[in-house]
């Protein structure tokens, strides 16, 4: 952070008027755990601009920019000089899906943390053991993070400012599909190494890019195992024959419930039932009505929290219960859902990648650093992010560099083993294309209304699925 | 008719209501003093977090949390208005608009620093359960709210035009000097709507909490059907917020039951922009 950019905007209205947008974003960066961050987002207005035709008149206003900048970038540590590494970050910090991108952000900080001090106790997991990245000479890791407030458009300007403005080596990002849709392009454009962990829209992967690279199961990987699932259940003598899928029309969900779709078909299976809805909706009755008229045996849910929530709710207060309840991640994932209605979810199956693993083992310490940062359980979505910043991470340390070329070729020769993982995958290996081709996934549910336990398939699970549908 | 179709046409009654509740109070402030109050669906989040603390500190429900609700937001709504609306008033519009706009980024990102992002929400069975007649099931929370709904709307319609109270903010609302000279303050009266107008919007959020989930950015989602609400009623009638509301919840809940719900907003908005075509003063807006 240029400090004096920063005071440079002071003295005059003038200049502390036009402020762009850009200028705030970065006050944003330095704000670090300053409680100020709160007065940020009161500048955060594409109206800037119009302030400034209202020439300033308000005193009050300009006060207050010139406050806020002086006491933010006095807040910022701006003077520290070290050898670092930087990667951008971009998440959904605010709008509805803020509270995954929160997660994550703390999920990242704490991979941080295991990679720039020395973690003895992780034994050989990558990175851990000395302090920063022993390829750059024990250089430390910076994520500046840019807040795509769940926008497809915002997002790219963050990318477009990580890159040009901070300068950043690789990125990582950005949880929603279309917003990782966006980013990454913008990543492309520039040649800099763009890392996925959670976007699963198959079509991320089909762009031809040659510097996107997403280590998570995709919509394929998913429809496979979801299917798989239900045939086994079907062979135990539970009523799998109609399917019915509620989405989302969000790159998320349009996708996902497509791949499925034409993922059954080819096995000669037809999706009863197709519900399509628009995020964040203030009611869902009527497709929980649908639902209860159609009566379909399988209830795939493709939904983000908020939506996740409210059909919960109402599945509950309409009685409404299928045999089984199947869900995408994404919204059913998120701890504040279990804590929030999990209660009345008992028996929701989940997909998953993520175990805690015996004590002591890395993945059991990373869940208590977790939460402890966070007082949330590790959950699924939150750890397949993190596992990608990792691999990021571990390919930046392999390149000794921080040309993005380089890593870029670090990228691509990644060949991580299951033990060398957080995330239950069978190891990470890019195909020509970027995706993982080793990501799989398990199962969970959510029986105790409290944590989701792994139920399938039978070799990696301690529990055996609870059926049907148990709700509250 | 069907019993799903009647239980539809219920659902979005209920639905309708409670957008009513929460747009009367944006539509006293439109239409008293010609003010969009953009922060007008933060003013709901709030009085969602009002419960939402009066529940994990006293276990109680919205018995406790509502009239406390309105208390804070009255007192929010009196503290706005002499803060920042006053001011704003005298300048040109574009700082009106920023003034609410500025302050609705300011109540939601102080409660996600306090609250964090995480979603909460209420125990389902803390307004009685569900309801169940004639194949019927009805949340009492929701009809809760929807009784609520109706009473506020009656409420505020009886006091603008059946007190001296309500006159004297109407003659204040229609010509602030000619209202001086008679001898009325139009500060006070002003900071009254805001009061009111706070505080039923309070009531709305903590009876919307028993029902909904509770996150600081909620305000986004509900307060465009605010809006939408508001201007299809016709501005600054509290009556027409109430039809107009009713008509969204039935339309929005039939056209995603008959169509499909990805065209819900669809069929709604089309229906709203054909009606402003033809009445662009609102059900029962003035000309």
């Amino acid at each position: 952070m240029n400090f004096k950019r920063v005071v440079g905007l002071v003295p005059t209205f003038r200049s502390s008027c036009p402020t762009s947008a850009g200028t705030f974003h970065e006050l944003r960066k330095v704000k670090g755990t300053s409680k100020l961050m709160m007065l940020v987002p009161l500048f955060h207005l594409k109206f800037l601009d119009g302030i400034r035709s209202a020439r300033c008149r308000n005193f009050k206003w300009a006060a207050l920019v010139c406050a806020a900048s002086v006491s933010v970038a006095l807040a910022g540590s701006a003077f520290a000089q070290q050898k670092t590494v930087k990667i951008g970050a971009i998440l959904p910090l605010s709008g509805g899906a803020a509270s995954a991108g929160e997660h994550t952000k703390a999920a990242i900080e704490v991979a941080l943390d295991i990679i720039n001090n020395a973690h003895a106790e992780f034994g050989n997991f990558p990175l851990a053991k000395n302090a920063g990245l022993a390829g750059l000479g024990g250089a430390k890791v910076e994520v500046v993070f840019g807040d795509s407030q769940g926008s497809p458009a915002t997002g790219q300007n963050q990318a477009l400012r990580l890159i040009t403005e901070e300068k950043v080596a690789a990125m990582i990002g950005s949880y929603q599909s279309g917003i990782t849709l966006t980013t990454s392009a913008i990543a492309e454009r520039y040649g800099i190494p763009f890392i996925n962990g959670e976007s699963v829209a198959a079509n991320l992967t089909e762009r031809g890019f040659k510097w996107f690279f997403r280590t998570t199961p995709i919509a394929s990987d998913i429809a496979k195992i979801d299917f798989d699932f239900l045939t086994d259940m079907k062979a135990a003598g539970i009523k799998t024959d109609t399917v019915a899928i509620v989405h989302d029309t969000t790159e998320y969900g349009v996708s996902v419930a497509n791949v499925i779709t034409s993922a059954f078909k080819e096995k000669g299976r037809e999706i009863a039932l197709d519900i399509p809805y628009a995020i964040n909706a203030t009611d869902v009755q009527s497709q929980i009505l649908q639902l209860k008229e159609k009566k379909p045996d399988v209830v795939i849910m493709i939904a983000y929290t908020t939506d996740a929530i409210l059909y919960q709710k109402t599945m509950q207060a309409l009685d409404y219960k299928p045999t089984i309840l199947m869900a995408d991640d994404s919204g059913y994932s998120d701890p504040s859902f279990v804590k929030a209605v999990g209660k009345i979810s008992l028996g929701v199956l989940n997909r998953s990648s993520w175990s805690i693993g015996p004590a002591g083992s890395p993945t059991a310490l990373i869940a208590d650093m977790y939460k402890k940062k966070t007082g949330y359980d590790m959950d699924d979505t939150t750890g397949r992010a993190m596992q990608a910043f990792f691999v990021l991470c571990d390919a930046i340390d392999r390149a000794g560099s921080t040309e993005p070329a380089k890593i870029q070729a670090a990228l691509k020769a990644t060949d991580l083993k299951p033990d060398q993982l957080m995330m239950g995958y069978k190891g990470i290996k890019f195909d020509e294309k970027g995706q993982n081709i080793l990501a799989s996934s398990l199962i969970i549910q959510l029986q105790d209304g409290e944590n989701y336990v792994a139920v399938w398939p039978k070799g990696s699970s301690d529990k055996t699925p609870m059926l049907p549908y148990k709700g509250w | 008719m069907s019993s799903t179709l009647l239980q539809v046409i219920a659902g979005g009654l209920l639905l309708g209501a409670v957008y009513a509740l929460f747009s009367s109070g944006l539509t006293l402030v439109w239409g008293m003093m010609n003010i969009v109050n953009f922060a007008h669906g933060d003013f709901v989040m709030l009085g969602m977090y009002v419960a939402f603390v009066v529940w994990t500190l006293f276990g109680a429900g919205p018995w406790a949390g509502a009239p406390l609700a309105v208390l804070v937001l009255a007192t929010l709504g009196v503290v706005v208005y002499f803060a920042l609306i006053r001011g704003i008033m005298k300048g040109p519009m574009l700082a009106q608009i920023l003034g609410t706009f500025g302050l609705a980024l300011l109540l939601r990102y102080s409660v996600f620093w306090w609250f964090g992002a995480n979603f909460s929400s209420l125990p389902e069975n803390l307004v009685g359960g569900t309801l169940e007649f004639a194949g019927l099931r009805i949340q009492a929370s929701r009809l809760l709210a929807g009784a609520v709904a109706l009473v506020v709307t009656l409420g505020l319609h009886f006091l603008l035009t059946r007190t001296a109270l309500g006159s004297k903010m109407l003659a204040v609302a229609e010509d602030s000097t000619a209202a001086q000279l008679m001898g009325i303050r139009p500060d006070s009266m002003q900071a009254i709507a805001w009061a009111i107008a706070a505080g039923a919007t309070g009531l709305a959020g903590a009876l919307i909490a028993t029902f909904f989930y509770i996150v600081p950015t909620v305000g986004e989602t509900l307060g465009i059907v605010a809006f939408v609400t508001v201007s299809l009623g016709g501005f600054g009638s509290v009556p027409g917020a109430l039809v107009a509301g009713l008509l969204i919840g039935v339309i929005e809940s039939l056209s995603a039951y008959l169509i499909g719900a990805v065209y819900k907003d669809m069929v709604v908005y089309a229906l709203f922009l054909g009606f402003l075509w033809f009445r662009p003063q609102g059900l029962m807006g003035r000309a």
